[in-house]
């Protein structure tokens, strides 16, 4: 055996784009590095961050991570529409095949993995425990080691673009193209291994939060109080918990397949592929709610706020959130009726599918009469749900219009499927995440963004998401399919081209977002938020100091409605009233971070076959688990003075 | 303020959707040549309308309301805790329901009338006996045989027109989809597995057919021409292929079936006995002449 | 039983509350534990699934039938059900605080899964010894990954009872050990219901 595995020098491509791009990322990590030693900030990152169980502090990194994702899975956007632009006739653009494959891939795996549900579980992170008045999630140290296993399957992915391949098998790498014989490379494995370990995060945060909200909330909480963003964050964390295991376990297969040569999903040997595509789908069609069930919280938190009156229809949103959440599970073969399953069976999927635009229309209604005699601030967040309720609309009709299998069948793989899921991913997931952010920013760090740049941000998107997806809905209608990286129609070329001008539009809002991000920063001063409730808003998280403090509530607070500080502002009532008690809370530890590194290495090794390494790092990681179980001394107090001298700070600040 | 910019914007956008609207002349699948097609057109175009009832009221509801309630205008009415009605949740608990339950009508019955595995309803003016057209999905080439011809082509169909066409669909290479825009609906094709798709072209002409579900590198290039053509010039086009130097021998399927990009239009003049079923059975049992056939062949690449 | 909870919690004051947080903390780790153990059913679900769908595919190799011995495998059910037994009394034993007795229960069911363990492994070890190993079919496939997958678990419990057992050893019966002995029997149960599902539908559907 190779005291290597299947590593070799000739692992690192030569493509000038992708030495340029690694180059450009170890840069980076260098500066990083470098400007931690010359701050001499190690310690700080060492005992603020890397060893945190805070779930503000883990929310803050996976909002950061995501949003370096998110760059990164646009720059892979931007690249396809730009080589489509060039790409016509006796054009063949700037991208090999294979490359191109790679890049599509890529960008699906780290939009939704990497980008998506880092966001969702950073703002659920902060917000949850906030909301239901907890001082930390119930197990805080699953929480970190979550984060930790998100962290590392994200770097593993991206070493690949600089060790090895990226799978160039689409972004659900169907078999049997992505079994051994037809994917012979290791992008498949680094796949397989970042998204198992990744996932196994996500399933952890998902029982971490299910368990929070049912058993941490405040006195007189019960679950028809709960604000809507956490009752969207519970359901979501329902399909995790029911959802991730099926991913789990079809990915599993699959490796099994690549690594020991068993037969599940292969041609011959008796495997079946369309099993695969059942249990993926299985998984991937509430992986579709799990992202967007949050944003629809975020937007009825939004709504409420910046309309000034109370969310409408609070009951029939809650029963809406749950029947999508269970109608998510009755639907995954609508993503495959040209496998040819039958009407009956078709028509069943289809059916149900459309049903699901019942409670989401519901929901929409519910949002449109909230605005409706209420007093809307425009502030960013606002815009964002505006724009969201115009192109979810239109993302939400071409969604049941594919939801009829006959339609489907003339439809399906088209470009008309590509313009639908950007259509509410981007117009839905996005934007409402967006307005999470900014809504919620001045409370995780005390100061607001710059509105001024926040709206411009606002228009690049908006009008970008128009102009780069509105042209594929025709180019599906013209029989463009997905994927391709040729083609030779001149009336395709048109739209693509305007398509490309439109992810500009788009680029340029991230820009601006990074120009927003900075200036915010540097003027932090002057937008400091030094009330807490900067908004005017209604639920508990409004009623601390702005960032709150590290245990939240210095008294558990009783709630009684819906709307608690939103109610309490109008009786002038306080949550914050001394005598203080002492508080317990988890220590830090750095185990989480330890196991991190080990599954690292352990998957690293794993992917490329250099089976000593694997062995050794998963017996340290069971190791460390073990350390975890002999430590008996896992939390301390805050002492009463101390509580009271941090809420006197707050105060003051107020 | 806002929705100025907006109506800016909407303005702006408003040449945007007017060249769509000019391409649309090369919209393929508004332009049917088949019932199949025709009905799909029919039914997207029904589910639009029946959707737009509400989408474009949510759409001029939400600008209406942002509009009307903006804080500025003080003069709106403001009800800071009214949060509830039965009426009014009643109404869009409802019109959804109604708007899905036709769908689920369309959807139900139109799952059955065109079903890929059912031959089509057609007219009497339509020769009933199906043509019969076995399709295999190869890297990155399809491979069409006509078993009654016993003529095989590679990346180009000729069918007769007003005579109803059976595919047998099925693959030598990773998972596809076939699909012909202007005749109808796409199938998947899967080793070892058959699928099946009956059409009909009911207009003489040239038209593209795709392939659809990604399927590795060479996939873009992977598409074909349909001929939809009178009896007689089909008659013709079979003996034209049959006077083909080329024969589909296992042998030289074993070659064909060998990755490759961008593959020229190519007749066989005849046909392995049964190459079809063995392509599909090849995959469900070990042995047998084709897989011994095809693991020398791999042998010889390696040496 | 949440709503029960979110109830008695509501009706206490802020004191009680915060009084209580040890304890809800024990309930807290058993609820979350049972919250992973659906969650691993379903991991299971997808493999008996998959068993279910590839069972017939034998690519020409032998059957279910061919291959299994059933009395074997009824002794291996055996020693795993006994375990559980042995389980349920080590909890007992500890519930009523008798140290001892807990220790020889322990004893007992680490032996009994581990001689579940073994017998797994020679049967898998004789499967490939006659070469029907998982790359010869899909239906072999499936066998090894469902009847693996739950023999690693029980070998991953194995491991855990003896780190609970040392930390019994050093920190005696206490409210954080009996939380830890809770959620592993817990475990060890579901493990046991696992096993009876897949004995029916591996082994047993085969012979009637």
């Amino acid at each position: 055996m190779q005291l290597l595995g299947k590593l070799t020098l000739s692992a690192i491509p030569h493509d000038p784009i992708i030495i340029g791009a690694s180059a450009f990322m170890g840069l980076m990590v260098l500066l990083i590095v470098s400007s931690l030693f010359y701050f001499r900030k190690w310690t700080w990152l060492w005992t603020e961050w890397l060893t945190t169980v805070d779930h503000k502090k883990i929310g803050v990194m996976y909002i950061i991570s995501a949003l370096i994702m998110l760059v990164r899975g646009l720059t892979d956007g931007v690249l396809m529409r730009t080589h489509l632009m060039f790409s016509e006739g006796s054009m063949h653009g700037y991208l090999p095949p294979s490359h191109y494959d790679q890049i599509f891939t890529a960008h699906g795996v780290i939009m939704i993995f990497f980008m998506a549900m880092p966001l969702m579980f950073g703002l659920i992170n902060i917000l949850v425990p906030l909301q239901i008045g907890a001082r930390d999630v119930a197990f805080p140290f699953l929480n970190a080691m979550s984060f930790w296993l998100f962290a590392i399957s994200a770097i593993l992915v991206n070493v690949s673009l600089v060790i090895g391949e990226f799978a160039g098998a689409g972004w659900l790498a169907y078999p049997p193209l992505s079994e051994l014989a037809y994917s012979p490379g290791v992008g498949v494995d680094y796949y397989i291994w970042s998204l198992q370990i990744s996932g196994a995060g996500t399933l952890l945060a998902g029982i971490n939060f299910l368990v929070t909200i049912f058993r941490m909330r405040c006195p007189g909480m019960t679950l028809m109080k709960m604000p809507i963003f956490t009752w969207s964050a519970l359901c979501t964390m329902a399909l995790v918990v029911l959802a991730f295991p099926i991913l789990t376990a079809s990915l599993g297969m699959l490796l099994l397949d690549r690594l020991l040569g068993m037969h599940f999903f292969t041609a011959d040997g008796g495997g079946n592929m369309m099993m695969y595509i059942n249990l993926i789908w299985a998984w991937g069609h509430p992986e579709v709610y799990i992202l967007i069930l949050p944003a629809f919280g975020i937007f009825s938190e939004v709504v409420a706020t910046f309309c000034q009156k109370r969310l409408f229809g609070y009951v029939a949103m809650v029963y809406a959130t749950a029947c999508i959440t269970i109608l998510s599970f009755i639907v995954w073969l609508h993503h495959f009726f040209t496998m040819g399953a039958g009407p009956v069976v078709n028509a069943f999927f289809g059916i149900t599918t459309m049903i699901i635009a019942i409670p989401t229309g519901v929901k929409i209604f519910n949002w449109l009469f909230t605005m409706y005699r209420g007093r809307i601030i425009f502030a960013t967040p606002m815009m964002w749900t505006i724009g969201f309720l115009v192109t979810f609309a239109v993302g939400g009709m071409t969604g049941v219009l594919m939801a009829v299998p006959v339609v489907d069948f003339q439809l399906h793989n088209s470009l008309f499927l590509v313009a639908h899921f950007h259509n509410v991913i981007i117009g839905g997931v996005v934007f409402g995440y967006f307005a999470g952010l900014i809504y919620w920013f001045p409370k995780i760090f005390g100061f607001k963004l710059n509105e001024k740049l926040g709206k411009k941000v606002f228009w690049c998107w908006f009008v970008g998401f128009y102009v780069a997806f509105m042209p594929l809905y025709p180019l599906g209608f013209m029989g463009m399919t997905r994927r391709l990286n040729h083609y030779d129609n001149p009336a395709w070329h048109l739209l693509l081209t305007i398509a490309a001008v439109g992810t500009f539009i788009i680029v340029c809002g991230v820009i601006f977002q990074a120009a927003q991000l900075i200036t915010s920063i540097k003027k932090r001063k002057q937008e400091r938020d030094v009330t807490g409730d900067p908004w005017n808003g209604r639920t508990l998280e409004w009623s601390m100091s702005s960032p709150p403090p590290v245990y939240n509530f210095a008294h558990v607070p009783r709630v009684d409605s819906v709307d608690p500080y939103w109610k309490a502002k109008q009786e002038d009532d306080s949550f914050d009233t001394p005598p203080y008690e002492a508080i317990h809370m988890p220590k830090n530890s750095s185990i989480p971070f330890i196991i991190g590194i080990f599954l690292f290495i352990f998957g690293f090794s794993m992917v490329w076959h250099i089976f000593w390494l694997a062995g050794l790092t998963f017996a340290a990681f069971i190791i460390a688990l073990m350390c975890r179980g002999f430590d008996y001394d896992r939390d301390y107090y805050i002492q009463a003075d101390e509580v009271k001298s941090t809420q006197a700070a707050g105060v003051l600040q107020q | 303020m806002d929705y100025k910019r907006l109506i800016n914007i909407l303005k702006w956008l408003g040449p945007v959707i007017l060249l769509f609207l000019l391409t649309g002349c090369k919209v393929v699948m508004f332009d049917p040549v088949g019932p199949v097609a025709s009905e799909q057109r029919w039914i997207i175009s029904l589910s639009i309308i029946l959707m737009l009832l509400v989408v474009i009221p949510v759409i001029v509801l939400t600008l209406f309301f942002a509009r009307k309630y903006r804080a500025s205008n003080t003069k709106a009415k403001y009800t800071p805790e009214w949060s509830h009605s039965y009426l009014l949740e009643f109404i869009w608990w409802t019109i959804p329901c109604i708007i899905i339950i036709i769908l689920a009508v369309i959807t139900w019955i139109s799952s059955h009338d065109l079903d890929p595995y059912r031959p089509i309803k057609a007219k009497d003016t339509i020769q009933k006996t199906p043509l019969i057209i076995q399709v295999v999905s190869l890297d990155w080439k399809w491979l069409f045989i006509y078993p009654e011809q016993n003529i095989a082509s590679v990346n180009y169909l000729e069918i007769p027109k007003d005579q109803l066409v059976e595919f047998n669909v099925t693959s030598d290479a990773p998972m596809n989809s076939f699909w012909i825009p202007q005749l109808g609906s796409q199938i998947m094709t899967m080793q070892g597995m058959q699928t099946k798709l009956n059409t009909v072209g009911t207009r003489l002409g040239k038209f593209e057919g795709y392939s659809a579900l990604y399927s590795g590198s060479g996939f873009s290039g992977m598409k074909f021409n349909i001929n939809v053509v009178e009896k007689d010039k089909f008659e013709q086009w079979v003996s034209h292929a049959k006077a083909s130097p080329l024969s589909l021998t296992l042998d030289n399927y074993v070659r064909l079936a060998q990755p490759s990009h961008w593959d020229p239009v190519t007749y066989y003049s005849k046909v392995e006995e049964n190459l079809y079923s063995d392509i599909i059975m090849h995959y469900m049992l070990p042995g047998g002449k084709l897989n011994t056939l095809k693991d020398q062949y791999n042998k010889q690449l390696q040496n | 039983m949440t709503t029960e909870m979110n109830t008695a919690i509501a009706n206490t004051t802020n004191m009680q509350y915060v009084s209580h947080h040890h304890h809800n903390q024990s309930d807290t780790n058993v609820y979350g534990f049972w919250v992973y153990i659906m969650s691993d059913c379903i991991l299971f679900a997808c493999l008996f699934a998959t068993f279910a769908v590839l069972h017939n595919n034998t690519y020409g190799g032998p059957s279910a039938k061919e291959l299994f011995s059933l009395p074997f495998v009824f002794v291996e059910t055996m020693a795993l059900l006994t375990s559980s037994f042995t389980c349920g009394l080590m909890m007992l034993a500890l519930h009523h605080n008798k140290r001892k007795l807990a220790f020889i229960t322990l004893a007992l069911t680490f032996l009994l899964g581990a001689s579940f363990v073994f017998m797994e492994l020679k049967e898998f070890h004789s499967l490939v010894a006659e070469g029907h190993d998982w790359q010869r079919s899909a239906f072999l496939s499936s066998f090894f990954t469902l009847v693996g997958t739950h023999g690693l678990h029980v070998s991953l419990g194995l491991l855990w009872l003896i780190v609970l057992a040392i930390q019994l050893g050093i920190h005696g019966i206490n409210n954080t050990t009996m939380t830890k002995m809770r959620t592993f029997s817990l475990f060890w149960h579901f493990l046991d219901i696992i096993w009876i599902l897949l004995f029916t539908i591996v082994y047993l559907v085969e012979f009637i």
